[in-house]
């Protein structure tokens, strides 16, 4: 069978497209907005879009479009780091879970199984409870969500792995455990961890954007879409506008990450295609 | 079947058991002195050393968690600072909203999913299957509190046909209420139904492939009976796992969309909670939900032992 070129594969070049778009917005407004993303002006509140102000403006006047671009950083950030923590943390439980076996393996299992009942939303709840809220509370909480995901197929590839050949003969040549597990196994159970990760990202920024919603991630006055949106409900028969950019913002980065995603696992397993 | 039973209530209790371990452990554990962070920059040293008394808080940590745990266990999930009544009773008043609100969701999410998902399965590589998909992958990426505001900016502000949020309880009427909730729920239920359709296309395609379909197709059996009956009742295994496990997501996605419609529920409560800092609500509400999404997992891990006796006897 001839190999899958990534090109050709629609899914995939439209989601590494939008992608890349991002990356650049999110990489642009490090060095360029259009207009300064903080800056208030009383007299041009609640705008439609305009030359001067191509998305308009919030309530506070500030220009959206820069806010938008802003926002890029701060989900990229929260969702690089989010899905950090998940896979650190998912993957070292899954190794040890499955490597070791016996009463670890089902205890570690029964506190996966626990943490499961954890939707971002609920640690978010619990966390800011106990400290302030914002992108670092949005960044454990989402992180600790996705946990149970790569805990389990973690342990599902060491347990499928751990008696293969190429196993048994690093171990008969001498290597030790630690070698074992970090050196043989964990790099054959990567394909679908990589995976993981990539459909976790437009997951961790959707739970970003809910948490500032709510008021539990990213504080004013700092850009974000889901605090925009917040902001937003309140003014929604003044502009509807100030509701829908951000929103779009959002949809369109999910939409795009979720193809790179789905188009990544149709070329690394094309079984599930 | 008894022994797959019992073996996955006791890994249910293990697991309830670090639910409130990890809960105890947020709240009683990390913040170090939890009636000092109640009491806030303007409590007096001797009213924060009140409040720990009453508290329970100079005990050893172990035994204010066995006690604690006790409590819960007697429905006893503490008092609420800013209500003064039971953390319990308050969970069982905005229940009533946040339930029906997932239910709802959960109703919508099944009643549109999986037609589509069947459709586009027998329509596979046709021009339905591929508009279907096309549409469950937005499904996908719109946040549900951003639909739920475009719904209240089509339904409400534009068209005037519904208020944009509030709930006057069931108390006025069964239609006042469901109408009320219509909104959220399709809101909730779209992202949802959005993942149900894929998961109902893919497992409908698998069983369509099975010999025993063929077979059923050789002998001349009509394609509605060979898609209800053969596949359909075969593929609804994976399906309920899936529906079954978006259950505990739709209780969470409530949280947030209580906030975007006004709506007395959990969600709120815990809200308001934080901003009082009212630690036995936050801690009481988050222990509920969480020990709820534990409890429906167990469920669908059950409900696929009954369903598929592979797994009961792996």
């Amino acid at each position: 069978m001839s190999r899958r070129r990534p090109l050709r594969h629609v899914t995939f070049t439209l989601g590494a497209a939008i992608t890349l778009g991002l990356l650049a917005t999110a990489a642009l407004s490090l060095v360029y907005t259009p207009a300064d993303p903080l800056a208030m002006s009383i007299a041009g509140r609640l705008q439609g879009p305009s030359g001067a102000h191509p998305f308009g403006t919030d309530h506070f006047g500030r220009d959206l479009l820069s806010r938008i671009m802003t926002g890029a950083v701060t989900s990229l950030a929260v969702g690089v780091i989010a899905v950090g923590i998940g896979s650190g943390l998912g993957i070292s439980l899954g190794l040890a879970s499955g490597w070791i076996g016996g009463w670890i393996d089902e205890t570690l299992m029964r506190l996966v199984d626990a943490v499961q009942g954890f939707p971002a939303i609920l640690s978010a709840l619990l966390f800011t409870a106990v400290f302030s809220p914002g992108m670092v509370v949005s960044m454990v909480a989402i992180g600790i969500a996705f946990v149970p995901a790569f805990a389990r197929l973690t342990r599902g590839s060491v347990l499928e792995l751990r008696d293969r050949e190429f196993v048994v003969a690093a171990r008969a040549l001498g290597a030790g455990e630690a070698r074992l597990v970090l050196g043989h196994v964990l790099p054959n159970a990567l394909p679908p961890l990589m995976v993981q990760a990539t459909t976790s990202f437009p997951v961790a920024i959707l739970a970003e954007a809910a948490l500032a919603y709510l008021g539990l991630g990213t504080q004013p006055p700092h850009p974000s879409w889901g605090l925009m949106l917040r902001e937003a409900q309140n003014f929604l028969s003044f502009n509807p506008w100030f509701a829908v950019f951000p929103g779009s913002a959002i949809a369109v980065t999910v939409l795009g990450l979720n193809l790179l995603g789905d188009g990544l696992r149709d070329l690394l397993d094309p079984r599930t295609g | 079947m008894r022994r797959y039973v019992a073996r996955r209530v006791a890994a249910l209790a293990a697991t309830l058991l670090f639910v409130t371990a990890l809960v105890f452990v947020v709240v009683r554990v990390l913040p170090g002195d939890p009636a000092a962070l109640i009491m806030g920059t303007e409590g007096s040293p001797e009213a924060t050393e009140r409040l720990r008394e009453s508290m329970g808080l100079n005990r050893p940590l172990a035994v204010q968690y066995v006690d604690w745990l006790r409590g819960a266990l007697h429905g006893d999930l503490g008092r609420s600072i800013q209500y003064d009544l039971p953390v319990g009773n308050l969970i069982v008043t905005r229940l009533p909203v946040t339930l029906p609100l997932a239910l709802l969701a959960a109703v919508f999410m099944t009643l549109t999913a999986i037609p589509l998902g069947v459709y586009a399965a027998t329509h596979h590589r046709r021009a339905g299957d591929y508009l279907t998909m096309i549409v469950s992958q937005f499904g996908i990426s719109v946040p549900q509190f951003w639909s739920g505001l475009l719904l209240i900016l089509f339904f409400s502000v534009s068209l005037g046909w519904v208020r944009s949020g509030g709930f006057d309880g069931w108390s006025a009427g069964l239609w006042p209420a469901l109408r009320a909730l219509l909104l959220p729920a399709v809101a909730l239920g779209v992202f949802q139904a959005a993942v149900l359709v894929r998961a109902t296309r893919s497992a409908v395609l698998d069983v369509l492939r099975e010999d025993y379909v063929r077979t059923a197709r050789a002998k001349g059996v009509s394609e509605g009976l060979v898609v209800g009956k053969h596949t359909l009742r075969n593929a609804l295994i994976p399906i309920v796992t899936v529906a079954g496990l978006q259950l505990g997501q739709l209780m969470a996605g409530a949280i947030v969309l209580e906030s975007v419609f006004a709506l007395p529920g959990l969600g709120r409560l815990a809200l308001g909670a934080i901003s009082a800092r009212d630690l036995p609500v936050v801690q009481g509400v988050t222990l509920f939900v969480a020990s709820g999404i534990v409890v429906i997992n167990f469920a669908v891990d059950l409900a696929y032992g009954f369903l598929d006796p592979r797994i009961r006897y792996e």
